[in-house]
């Protein structure tokens, strides 16, 4: 049966931007092996002659006529925006200082 | 009037009998006598939808050509985007959100003049069997307010069982339309996937997502299938097609001659005896309105549940990649970038949103992703052959919705698991991206609760659905007498 420890809940946590308690990590890492024990049975069945499937239709890139249509104003683009300044995204900053 | 069908309501605001306005009143009056009890609502937009209803009221005034449904309310499942309206799919992190622009499917409700009162109660992000996800507390059935609507569009199938709207809007990533259906006494339709725009939809699956039709009757959900449906330029996965003649279907519900495939291992261990039996009165009474029931077996689809539990959650990781802090929502922290986004998805996201988010970065990460989300589109593939197979045998097939009755608030919260197992019934069909119904056949033996009957069809066939659901539906009416939802308790003190 599969599992995760703690260690590498903590991992996958980091990945996925998500900071985690000593408490959320335990639980996660417990609920893991049961949930990982169920859904290992996909295995049972997917043999190497089997196509995998990623979604229902065929899959095509849309494309239209490059005209210009109306969109949102930026005050628009923006309501939702934590933070703005001088009708940009504010964001923390990204880089280090040098 | 709140009580009647959207068609009935339909027919009495073209006939000039009621005004859209006072419809739309006795609906905001019954919202706010009993959804205090039942919690289907997140936001009520009281003066939107009078606005909307007035508009409505003054273009038939003039005698404009209006829709079919022009005039009547709906609950919209708070995963759509609406224009200047709260929209929180559920979750802490969207809080106080208010979206600059509309759904394709909020904009088609416009444009039929359907007068949306509000948005409803889910799961976050649509993940959940039961609304005990939501960050703003869960929603309770209508039939047993301790238990719960089921999930994750919990609200809309309450809100419509409360008779709080005659019609709601869901979305259905592997049951969420028509769990909930089942286990609150009404109809919920998964259309095909591609046949109803998901622009605007906050995306969990992409691959699995689908909005679609709640309603009491069949024909009601036809009516507002058709209104939502069709190929939406803005989505490159909606099916460039015109929508399946469904209210014709629905309309003529005739089942003779047609093969109806039970399928095998949809039933058996794990599902109710009260909720098997109204089942099998079903077929019995599809075969005595002609049908020819064949049994049909589709030994792939024991591995459906655990192939859904590994594709969702890796495109939810992925999808849900966007609450990062710097756009839309809440920002939590104040240092470099990353821990900012961690504090926020910290405080953001709800347990079961972080579980699948942590499941699908595993199940996609180096060196599991074969043996993980490679092999569940295997299975997938598989599944989607099974479907075929079963179709050349049948015109449409049927099983159970959910194996059980509705189940008390808090008795499977801290088991994922056990909550998982509410979609072993649903989830095969929006793996292979195929159509399928919910409707109420009757209330199980040992409590007394709305029991569902699900149909699947091929994909773009969703016009037998109606079809076969109205021919059943039609049958049970005149057996029971009177709409199952009117065995439902009285809320709130009003009739």
């Amino acid at each position: 049966m599969s599992s995760l420890s703690r260690a590498e809940v903590a991992k996958l946590a980091k990945l996925a931007r998500i900071e985690m308690t000593d408490a959320e990590l335990d639980a996660l890492s417990t609920e893991f092996e049961v949930i990982l024990g169920a859904v290992d049975r996909v295995q049972e069945v997917a043999k190497s002659d089997v196509k995998p499937t990623s979604h229902p239709l065929p899959i095509n890139n849309v494309v239209r006529p490059d005209e210009v249509k109306p969109s949102l104003t930026p005050e628009e683009a923006l309501s939702g925006a934590p933070a703005q300044e001088e009708q940009r995204f504010r964001v923390p900053q990204i880089l280090g200082e040098e | 009037m709140i009580k009647k069908s959207a068609s009935e309501m339909a027919a009495a605001l073209a006939a000039k009998e009621i005004s859209s306005v006072e419809l739309t009143k006795a609906h905001l009056d019954r919202i706010g006598a009993v959804d205090k009890e039942v919690h289907a609502f997140l936001y009520v937009d009281t003066e939107g939808a009078l606005a909307q209803a007035k508009a409505i009221d003054d273009s038939r005034a003039k005698g404009e050509q209006l829709a079919p449904l022009a005039g009547v309310p709906i609950a919209l499942k708070d995963v759509f985007t609406q224009k200047g309206v709260p929209t929180t799919c559920g979750s802490k992190i969207l809080e106080g959100w208010r979206p600059p622009y509309d759904a394709t499917v909020t904009a088609n409700l416009k444009k039929n003049g359907i007068v949306i009162l509000g948005k409803t109660n889910m799961d976050e992000f649509a993940m959940g069997s039961s609304t005990e996800n939501s960050a703003y507390g869960p929603s309770h059935n209508p039939w047993d307010l301790t238990r719960i609507p089921g999930g994750s569009g919990g609200g809309s199938s309450a809100s419509i069982a409360a008779f709080e709207a005659p019609l709601a809007i869901g979305t259905d990533t592997g049951g969420s339309i028509r769990q909930p259906a089942a286990v609150t006494g009404t109809v919920g339709v998964k259309p095909t996937y591609g046949g109803v725009s998901r622009y605007g939809l906050v995306a969990f699956s992409s691959s699995l997502d689908q909005g679609g039709p709640c309603a009491r009757t069949v024909l009601d959900a036809a009516l507002l299938h058709e209104a939502i449906g069709g190929h939406d330029p803005k989505d490159s996965t909606s099916i460039n097609a015109p929508v399946p003649k469904v209210v014709e279907a629905a309309k003529n519900g005739n089942v003779k001659g047609l093969k109806i495939g039970v399928i095998k291992e949809l039933q058996g261990d794990g599902y109710q005896r009260g909720v098997l039996n109204r089942f099998n009165e079903s077929i019995e009474i599809l075969a005595s309105l002609g049908a020819e029931i064949v049994e049909v077996s589709c030994p792939s689809f024991q591995y459906a549940l655990a192939a859904y539990y590994l594709i969702a959650p890796s495109e939810c990781s992925s999808n849900l990649a966007r609450f990062d802090a710097m756009r839309y929502g809440i920002r939590v922290g104040d240092g470099d970038a990353e821990s900012v986004m961690r504090a926020t998805r910290e405080a953001g996201f709800g347990r079961e949103v972080k579980r699948r988010i942590i499941l699908g970065t595993y199940a996609l990460s180096s060196g599991y992703y074969d043996a993980y989300y490679g092999s569940a589109l295997k299975v997938r593939t598989l599944i989607m052959q099974d479907f075929a197979k079963a179709f050349a045998g049948a015109d449409v097939l049927v099983s159970p919705t959910a194996p059980t009755t509705a189940f008390k608030i808090g008795e499977k919260a801290n088991d994922p698991l056990a909550m998982y197992l509410n979609d072993v019934a649903t989830i095969p069909v929006n793996l292979a991206g195929i159509c399928g119904m919910s409707l109420p056949s009757g209330l199980a033996d040992e409590d007394d609760l709305p029991a569902g009957f699900q149909i699947m069809a091929p994909a773009m066939e969703d016009q037998r659905l109606y079809n076969v659901g109205a021919a059943l539906e039609a049958a049970l009416l005149s057996k029971w007498g009177s709409p199952l939802l009117s065995k439902a308790p009285a809320l709130g003190g009003s009739k």
